[in-house]
């Protein structure tokens, strides 16, 4: 008991700063939500069709995001953990160095890039691909473009460590044993990365459900995700309870999320 | 069966940078046979495996399996079972699919793979563990496991790299005997790596002794603890009082300090020579006699463990038959040998 309190001490100073600034201004503006004694706002931000849809809106871009993430991150993930030091390396800083990068910057740098006269439009059109630019910005591809860029490292860096942490010897085992190097991914790799797969899946998710700036820049009012939703009714229509209640739905719905990975974990934690 | 398969290496060579992993490594493993390579850590024993299981390629030289050249085959066209240190056992997958997947690596038919897969568990006295998954067994299990996967699907040839590494004792030895009664009935010609030289001895039929990259000596257990070849083998197998001089006439070796050694061997003379005598073949006889003081005195059961040191400076280690009282420690032992329990070596 004493070592456990005692072992809590050093925590304490971080626990008093998070406590006043963080978690207490948390709860006071999630309380607003239930100001009127009653459960009105959210009666209205869950059942009416409007909010509901962007609830479903936001629940499908994070599938969308996770997927697209999964397809791109894992084979890069792979690809770092069994390259060359040197390719790995590169490959890190790939990865790593747009993670240090403002997400506000790489979001800006993706208007540059998709906008109707932007860079990726007047390449196609140069080249003839293409007569009339693409709509690749202010609409959900952009959006989405966007925040897999963004969330990317979020999913190689679990795949990375899932592919890293298998015995080279299993694999050399299953090569000695006949298998081809296709059969060794589906039979040795994939099933023996599922939890780096799961969690990359599951951090890729939650961060989406969230994401404000880049739906908000890359979808130019027309993508409307919850986050989008929650600032709009702060800034422009001044309308705190509401925007309290969508947020507590948005936590509960994260932390839901959250838990149900964590059960789904488990018996995988057990190993 | 068809009769397992022989194994060539001809001048295979392979370096790390500076590092001569194998230094031209010629050796040939005849079909059923049971050959151990013994070395010490970064004698390149290790290496020599990787090369004939394909996971590592030669610089120069070829690996031959029957006459057929595999130097540039991938593992998996090799049909090589093999043990792994740590076993390597596929984590997520049940000792019968374990032991069934290379088989359905082969595209054998699901019938044909349960019955393989069964008749081979029964062969290891694994039968009953089907469903268990691999970290649901003791270590000896998992090395059934591990031993069963390698030769399910009759493999040319069988490699184990340091296998028994990870047991305690008393399985380790029941491991070794099972390996090797196994390795018999099959009649399946096999590489075994270790370091551990008593376990080369109990298993092999023949031991290739390794040091830096080339074969020291390769003969049978006997023959390499009798007559090894070099000051290194005689050394490193088993426990030996190696002694060097120069042979004088009429079968006398002189070593430092002026000590003469009567040998059986006749060695022209003024040739440089080493000298072994192994602690268990002194006797009381005056002949070629050690005389001195007790430095160290140990009880083994069925021997007295001796250190002697000589007036004229010679350390000797004897082994005699436990019989009656212990020398005391600082009391004065002799011991002699017969000249042809001596064996003389060249440098």
């Amino acid at each position: 008991m004493s070592s456990t309190s005692k072992g809590f001490l050093p925590a304490i100073p971080a626990l008093v700063l998070l406590g006043v600034f963080f978690l207490y201004p948390v709860i006071r503006m999630l309380g607003f939500s239930i100001e009127t004694g009653n459960l009105d706002w959210y009666a209205k931000a869950l059942g009416e069709g409007l909010y509901l849809q962007v609830f479903w809106n936001t629940f499908q871009i994070a599938v969308f995001v996770t997927f697209f993430c999964l397809l791109l991150g894992y084979p890069l993930g792979f690809l770092i953990a069994t390259t060359t030091p040197f390719w790995a390396t590169m490959g890190f800083i790939f990865v790593l160095l747009p993670l240090w990068t403002s997400v506000l910057v790489r979001t800006y740098a993706w208007m540059v890039l998709l906008g109707r006269n932007g860079v990726f439009n007047r390449m196609l059109i140069d080249a003839g691909i293409v007569a009339d630019p693409l709509p690749l910005l202010h609409n959900l591809t952009g959006v989405l473009i966007g925040m897999v860029h963004v969330l990317l490292p979020y999913m190689v860096l679990p795949v990375y460590g899932a592919v890293k942490r298998l015995d080279p010897s299993i694999v050399a085992a299953a090569q000695g044993l006949g298998a081809s190097s296709w059969r060794i991914f589906w039979r040795i790799y994939l099933p023996l990365t599922l939890n780096g797969i799961f969690a990359g899946s599951v951090i890729v998710f939650v961060l989406s459900l969230g994401f404000y700036i880049t739906p908000a820049l890359l979808g130019g009012g027309r993508v409307m995700m919850i986050a989008v939703l929650i600032e709009q009714q702060v800034r422009e229509t001044l309308n705190w309870q509401f925007a309290a209640a969508l947020s507590a739905v948005l936590l509960g719905f994260t932390l839901a999320v959250y838990a149900l990975a964590q059960r789904a974990m488990r018996p995988e934690a057990a190993r | 069966m068809a009769p397992s398969a022989e194994l060539r290496l001809e001048s295979v060579f392979r370096r790390f940078g500076e590092v001569r992993a194998l230094d031209g490594v010629s050796l040939a493993v005849e079909s059923g046979e049971l050959l151990t390579i013994l070395g010490p850590s970064g004698s390149g024993k290790t290496t020599l495996l990787k090369v004939v299981a394909g996971f590592e390629k030669p610089d120069g030289g070829r690996v031959l399996v029957d006459g057929q050249d595999i130097t540039s085959l991938p593992p998996a066209k090799r049909d090589i079972g093999m043990v792994f240190q740590n076993y390597a056992l596929f984590p997520h997958l049940t000792v019968r699919q374990n032991v069934a997947f290379p088989l359905e690596m082969r595209n054998v038919a699901r019938p044909e793979i349960d019955k393989r897969v069964g008749e081979t568990l029964a062969l290891v006295e694994l039968a009953g563990y089907d469903e268990r998954l691999p970290r649901q067994l003791s270590g000896g299990q998992q090395q059934r496991v591990a031993l069963a996967r390698a030769i399910v699907f009759n493999p040319r040839l069988l490699l184990l790299d340091e296998p028994f590494g990870a047991l305690d004792r008393k399985l380790r030895e029941t491991m070794q005997l099972e390996v090797r009664r196994l390795q018999r009935r099959l009649a399946l010609t096999t590489i075994f790596i270790t370091h551990d030289q008593e376990e080369a001895l109990v298993l092999s039929d023949r031991i290739a002794v390794m040091n830096k990259g080339t074969i020291q000596q390769i003969a049978t257990t006997t023959e390499i603890y009798e007559r090894p070849a070099s000051g290194f083998v005689a050394d490193f197998v088993g426990e030996s009082n190696i002694f060097y001089g120069t042979a004088g006439a009429d079968g006398v070796v002189t070593l430092a300090g002026g000590r003469t050694l009567n040998v059986a061997r006749k060695v022209p003379a003024g040739k440089n020579v080493g000298v072994l005598v192994r602690p268990e073949r002194f006797s009381n006889t005056a002949i070629n006699a050690f005389e001195g003081e007790v430095i160290e005195a140990v009880y083994l059961g069925s021997s007295f463990k001796i250190r002697l040191k000589t007036a004229d400076d010679f350390a000797v280690i004897v082994r005699l038959p436990a019989r009656g009282k212990l020398p005391a420690v600082g009391g004065r032992v002799s011991v002699g040998i017969e000249p042809d329990e001596i064996h003389v070596f060249d440098v």
